[in-house]
């Protein structure tokens, strides 16, 4: 049995420490931290201009650090160039070289490391394989489709086994069936492969369906970081619970703290929330799937005042008295507006928000 | 058709300005015998030593030209980019004349290069009708020809693209050999094309800077037509440098084609 060196036992894990970074006079990173575990699919998410591919350009070295640290495989490389480091990136353009083939675009970085013709032969064509690109060798870049430019940038850095690959927006570009069918096709190639994928993305359908860890972004900090489940059940913040569409945001009002977190009356109810913030007023977030209208006759009275087919759902707005409620309830519901309700709320499903 | 015909006016031009000179210098020079004369080892002598000249500005240009092109596209931050292109174009601004005289101040005894000369030891006091004079003039002239075309190829490179190639381990520098010239090769081809056929003939320079003292292809054919009195040899010259030159540009041109194989 061979022993692990401890490269080996961190390779792929990502240490990002206080890190800064302004651009013309703006601070673009304000001391962003985050730590990666080796073989996890961590998104950053947010909207354009939050920090997010900056952050993504400096793990990659392309850009220099302002001040922070950044290790990669427990190794610092702050101040290593981007040729130098055991990372790779999926670019948003693809941007494949137009002067090479697909084969030389894929065999590029092995040619930089003079490896024999044999070697970059079979490597090339098990990372065309891995992408589903078996006799494109020949093609030229300007002859493939963007689904296939895709999958030529995604073997181009695979092949050359990063600890790290990063992609950013590597889906944007896509139609909507295209996007879903390589979503999919991600998640499948880091499972198989085990390589710690860090993936930008403003896509929240995105950011849940792969990651394992989403780093919610917001003006150069991070909100919130988190698994899926709990970005989109347990937002921290008003910010986070708008972005992850959460329809109910409401104000409140502390009336007791107790050891398990707080009862909060909202005027029309009073619920009860694990933790809130200091002070007495509070914000709290609720998502429109955990109302269903009740069977029992107990519950919140209220009056439909709005009722919106979407398909998935009927989207219903409730006039509960001095506030409004949304509600996704199931589409075979039949409500019309100015019906009378009575809603069952899950009660566990209240979180109260950081402003 | 409608496309086809918009090119009939370039079409047209070409053939008046250019096909029906050749002819007519053909026919100036019907004369077997001035044939015959081209191929005396003298001329070969005058032959050879401008095309040294010319691959020799066309070499010196690129060295010069490409770093500035490549700064003025990395270094120079978009919307300062106008004003620096402007000083480049500037001396095109000018006749060529008036800037050749400019330089005979500045290279003759107690010109100003001259006396940096001498303050740093060199006993050659005047650079003014050597063949070095011709070679930093022809470099003064053709320079803005290599950067414009140059630089606008290489504006057209994808900032993603050399930022993939050190992604993917290449240093700066093989970023420039594998990926940056390769892009940029028309470009450069249509630079060492735009230098090189005005250096085979240049004429100006060599009679300004390099007084007349060394014969160049462009000032013995004008000579011919002056001082000489000998149209007829002066047009079978002239007919041949043409020739020899869109052989030049026909080669540049399968080079450039088989580069971007």
């Amino acid at each position: 049995m061979s022993q692990a060196t401890p490269r080996e036992k961190a390779r792929g894990s990502l240490e990002v420490a206080s890190v800064s970074k302004k651009r013309g006079g703006a601070t673009v990173l304000d001391q962003v931290s985050l730590t990666v575990n080796p073989g996890e699919f961590v998104t950053l998410l947010g909207p354009s201009g939050c920090g997010k591919t900056t952050l993504l350009r400096l793990i990659g070295g392309l850009d220099e650090v302002d001040s922070g640290r950044i290790a990669v495989s427990g190794t610092d490389v702050t101040g290593v160039k981007a040729h130098l480091r055991p990372v790779h990136t999926v670019f948003q353009s693809y941007a494949l070289f137009p002067h090479l083939s697909v084969f030389e675009n894929v065999a590029f970085g092995l040619r930089l490391k003079n490896r024999p013709e044999a070697e970059i032969r079979s490597r090339v064509g098990r990372a065309l394989a891995a992408v589903h690109l078996e006799g494109f060798d020949a093609r030229a870049t300007s002859e493939i489709s963007g689904g296939q430019g895709q999958r030529v940038a995604l073997a181009r850095a695979l092949v050359l086994e990063p600890d790290i690959l990063l992609l950013d927006e590597p889906l944007a570009a896509l139609d909507a069936q295209l996007r879903s069918a390589m979503r999919l096709e991600l998640v499948q190639l880091q499972r198989s492969l085990g390589i710690t994928f860090v993936l930008v993305t403003h896509d929240l359908e995105e950011a849940i369906e792969c990651s394992s860890r989403i780093a919610v972004m917001r003006e150069g900090r991070i909100a919130q970081m988190a698994p899926p489940e709990e970005i989109f059940e347990r937002p921290a913040s008003v910010y986070v619970a708008r972005l992850v569409g959460m329809e109910n945001i409401l104000a409140g009002r502390v009336v007791e703290r107790t050891a398990a977190g707080a009862r909060v009356d909202l005027g029309f109810a009073r619920i009860e929330v694990a933790s809130v913030p200091e002070g007495e007023e509070a914000r709290i977030g609720l998502h429109g799937e955990h109302i269903a209208f009740s069977r029992s006759g107990e519950g919140v009275r209220g009056t439909i005042a709005d009722v919106r087919y979407l398909g998935e759902a009927t989207r219903c707005h409730i006039d509960v008295g001095g506030a409004t409620l949304v509600a996704n309830v199931s589409p075979k519901e039949v409500v019309r507006r100015g019906d009378a309700v009575i809603l069952d709320i899950d009660a566990s499903s209240w979180v109260a928000l950081t402003p | 058709m409608k496309a086809r015909q918009l090119l009939a006016p370039a079409l047209v031009t070409g053939l008046v300005l250019f096909v029906a000179p050749q002819l007519m210098l053909l026919q100036a020079a019907s004369d077997r015998s001035v044939w015959v004369r081209l191929f005396d080892p003298l001329y070969a002598t005058i032959f050879w030593r401008s095309v040294a000249m010319a691959l020799g500005t066309t070499a010196a240009t690129l060295l010069v030209g490409f770093p500035v092109a490549w700064a003025l596209v990395r270094a120079v931050p978009e919307k300062a980019r106008g004003a620096f292109l402007l000083l480049v174009t500037l001396p095109l601004w000018t006749s060529v004349l008036v800037k050749l005289y400019a330089w005979v101040f500045l290279l003759r005894k107690g010109g100003l290069l001259s006396q940096l000369l001498t303050l740093l030891g060199s006993d050659s006091p005047s650079l003014l009708y050597t063949t070095t004079a011709v070679a930093i003039g022809q470099l003064y002239v053709e320079l803005p020809y290599m950067i414009l075309p140059i630089y606008a190829s290489l504006e057209r490179i994808d900032r993603s693209l050399i930022d993939a190639a050190q992604d993917l381990g290449a240093s700066p520098a093989r970023t420039l050999a594998r990926v940056v010239i390769p892009i940029a090769a028309p470009g450069i081809v249509a630079g060492c094309v735009l230098v090189f056929v005005p250096s085979l003939g240049s004429v100006l320079v060599p009679d300004l800077l390099g007084g007349a003292k060394t014969a160049w292809l462009g000032t013995l054919i004008t000579s011919q037509f002056g001082t000489a009195r000998d149209p007829a040899f002066g047009s079978a010259m002239a007919f041949t440098l043409s020739v020899l030159t869109l052989g030049a540009f026909l080669l540049f041109g399968r080079f450039l084609a088989k580069a971007q194989e």
